[in-house]
């Protein structure tokens, strides 16, 4: 069975005449391990799609499931914890905590784990470790370039060692170099086994997906570009490939 | 990185924020330790001036009939047809329970004699005993001897007499050895000689028509101190002189209802400005708190964070706001009392009710900017997803 299963799912928007309709019965399957890309123009529903997909938006109607748990059937506090074990987010503006240094942002999601602040530190300097940052650990977010933000905030998503990475156009505020760069890094968490949805406008970026899901108008269509689905590895943990 | 170490970041971020929270609160926990302390020790100066306000206890003669006011302050029945109290059974006041709470007792014989023209009040007393008990007189001359008088000034006036003048009492010539300064009470209406020398021109020998009692209260009460006197003295009526230190008590309880008033007002000041402020700093971490909850932190994780931030700036609101309390209260004792010896000691009690008061507070007054931090929808947000 399918890792990541959407069934029909509808999203609308307002109410009455003023009613917008986001998503119009989007159904997908995505594999452990897949690295699928989202693609369409502005206002096509993609950002809505990820945001379902993330447990954060209720769809209005149709099912989500992930690892066989029906996300939206959970409560809103299991469903934080839902993100917090499964998902790891990867923003467009990085969103990164701009009073915190490097390293405490990438500490963050292991802030409400049960664990010391000694393994706290050890896994965040691992997570910077494997996106090539671990120099920068004591830097301010205002201290650092954009990729290098991009980074920790990937370095922030896979700290726990989440199965899906959502990533929402992380090469969005970037220059080409440093885009491919980020890219480079999403694949080899790919192929370590991480389940990458990313969505982008960019068709340089959608180049290292697998499968591209395309919106338009609320609606999905499926291109698969037959490139490899690589086999899951049994620990995901950073086993970053050099 | 834990939520205390985020807290403990954000505050030291937005230092003008933590600081308005923490000047709110400490202004509010200083004003009512202030009210407190200043309560207090204005109760203590009271107690204290009571012990030397004089006679606070009167002995008199239990009567059925007449009233006399004297020294401003509503006696018991002193009639002249009354039987007098037998002088020697004035020593039995010694041997009351709270014997040791008696700083002095002054028995005092009264009876009218005629001097020139005029009737006029003879007051004898025992000049030792009167020091403790009429600390308000001021004397101009000395004090009599045996053939001597003091004049009250309403008595020397009318009678045209100052000292060392002489005049006639029942045959006997007595010498004016000074003249009171105007008391404002019924003492400056009357002569007052030697106990003795009284009992003697009046023919009561052994006798007196009253007793004064002064009677450090600070620890018994009043009335326990008269019970126990009224035992030993049952011919006697014991009374509280109770109007002045009444009178004083209100106007301290009133300053008291006051105070707590202003204090209670204070106090939901200091909640609205905790309030207000985390409020702001809570709209203003929008993009934080999205981020939070789009990682996995629970809705009580981010408000935790505010009453963790709460109860750090309220902790130091407490604890800075008792001293500076104190330090307000030394300054304004000044301002009301006349006294600079009354103290205002470290009070551990109020120190920790301090403490408590302001985590209450800044705990409650966090709680609605708590729950709207928690309800953020991290989808709103971020707005990104």
């Amino acid at each position: 069975m399918s890792y990541i299963i959407a069934e029909n799912l509808v999203k609308h928007y307002g109410a009455g005449d003023a009613i917008v309709s986001a998503l119009r019965g989007a159904s997908f399957e995505i594999e452990t391990g897949e690295f699928v890309g989202v693609m369409g123009e502005s206002g096509s529903g993609k950002s809505t799609l990820l945001s379902i997909m993330g447990a954060m938006n209720a769809p209005t109607s149709g099912r989500l499931r992930v690892d066989d748990i029906d996300v939206y059937s959970l409560r809103q506090e299991q469903q934080a914890d839902f993100r917090r074990e499964f998902l790891g987010f990867v923003f467009q503006s990085f969103y990164l905590v701009s009073y915190l240094t490097v390293i405490e942002n990438v500490m963050l999601p292991l802030a409400i784990v049960n664990a010391n602040n000694k393994q706290r530190r050890a896994l965040a300097q691992e997570a910077l470790s494997c996106v090539g940052l671990a120099n920068k650990a004591n830097r301010l977010p205002n201290q650092i370039s954009g990729g290098e933000k991009e980074r920790v905030a990937i370095a922030r998503a896979i700290v726990n060692s989440p199965p899906v990475l959502l990533a929402d156009e992380p090469t969005g505020n970037l220059d080409t170099k440093t885009s491919a760069e980020i890219m480079e890094l999403l694949l080899r968490l790919n192929r370590d086994g991480m389940t990458i949805i990313m969505v982008t406008h960019s068709h340089q970026c959608a180049r290292y997906a697998r499968r591209i899901l395309n919106m338009t108008d609320g609606r999905l269509f499926e291109k698969d570009l037959g490139r490899n689905v690589l086999t899951p590895a049994a620990d995901l943990r950073f086993a970053c490939l050099n | 990185m834990t939520l205390k170490e985020i807290a403990f970041r954000n505050l030291m971020r937005r230092k003008t924020k933590a600081v308005f929270i923490l000047a709110g609160l400490m202004i509010a926990v200083a004003t009512v330790v202030t009210v407190i302390s200043l309560v207090e020790a204005m109760t203590e100066d009271i107690n204290h001036k009571l012990e030397k306000y004089g006679a606070n206890i009167l002995i008199i003669p239990r009567t059925e009939n007449l009233t006399l006011t004297y020294g401003g302050l509503s006696l018991g029945g002193v009639s002249f047809e009354m039987e007098e109290i037998q002088e020697s059974q004035l020593n039995k006041v010694s041997t009351i329970k709270n014997a040791a709470n008696v700083a002095a007792m002054g028995p005092m014989v009264l009876g009218a004699v005629r001097v020139q023209t005029h009737r006029v009040l003879l007051a004898g007393v025992d000049f030792e005993s009167a020091k403790i008990l009429k600390p308000w007189w001021k004397l101009n001359g000395s004090l009599p001897d045996e053939t001597g008088v003091l004049l009250g000034e309403e008595a020397a006036r009318v009678m045209n007499l100052k000292s060392g003048d002489a005049f006639e009492v029942n045959g006997r010539k007595l010498q004016v050895s000074g003249v009171l300064a105007s008391t404002g009470s019924q003492d400056d209406q009357l002569i007052f000689t030697r106990l003795a020398t009284a009992q003697s021109l009046l023919g009561k020998s052994g006798r007196v028509s009253m007793a004064e009692v002064a009677a450090l209260c600070k620890d018994c009460p009043i009335e326990d101190m008269v019970k126990q006197i009224s035992e030993v003295l049952p011919g006697a009526k014991v009374m509280a002189i109770q109007q002045v230190v009444k009178s004083r008590m209100e106007a301290i309880h009133h300053f008291q209802k006051f105070s707590y008033g202003v204090s209670v007002v204070v106090l939901l000041v200091g909640s609205l400005v905790v309030l207000v402020t985390m409020m702001g700093s809570v709209r203003e971490r929008t993009e934080e708190i999205g981020i939070f909850r789009a990682i996995g932190f629970r809705k009580s994780h981010v408000a935790r964070i505010v009453f963790i931030e709460a109860i750090i700036v309220s902790g130091i609101a407490g604890f800075v706001g008792y001293f500076l309390g104190l330090g307000i209260t030394k300054s304004a004792l000044r301002f009301f009392t006349e006294s600079h010896s009354v103290s205002v000691p470290l009070n551990l009690e109020l120190a920790v009710g301090a403490f408590c008061l302001a985590l209450f507070v800044g705990l409650v007054s966090s709680i609605y900017p708590a729950m709207l931090a928690a309800r953020m929808d991290p989808n709103d947000a971020l707005r990104a997803i």
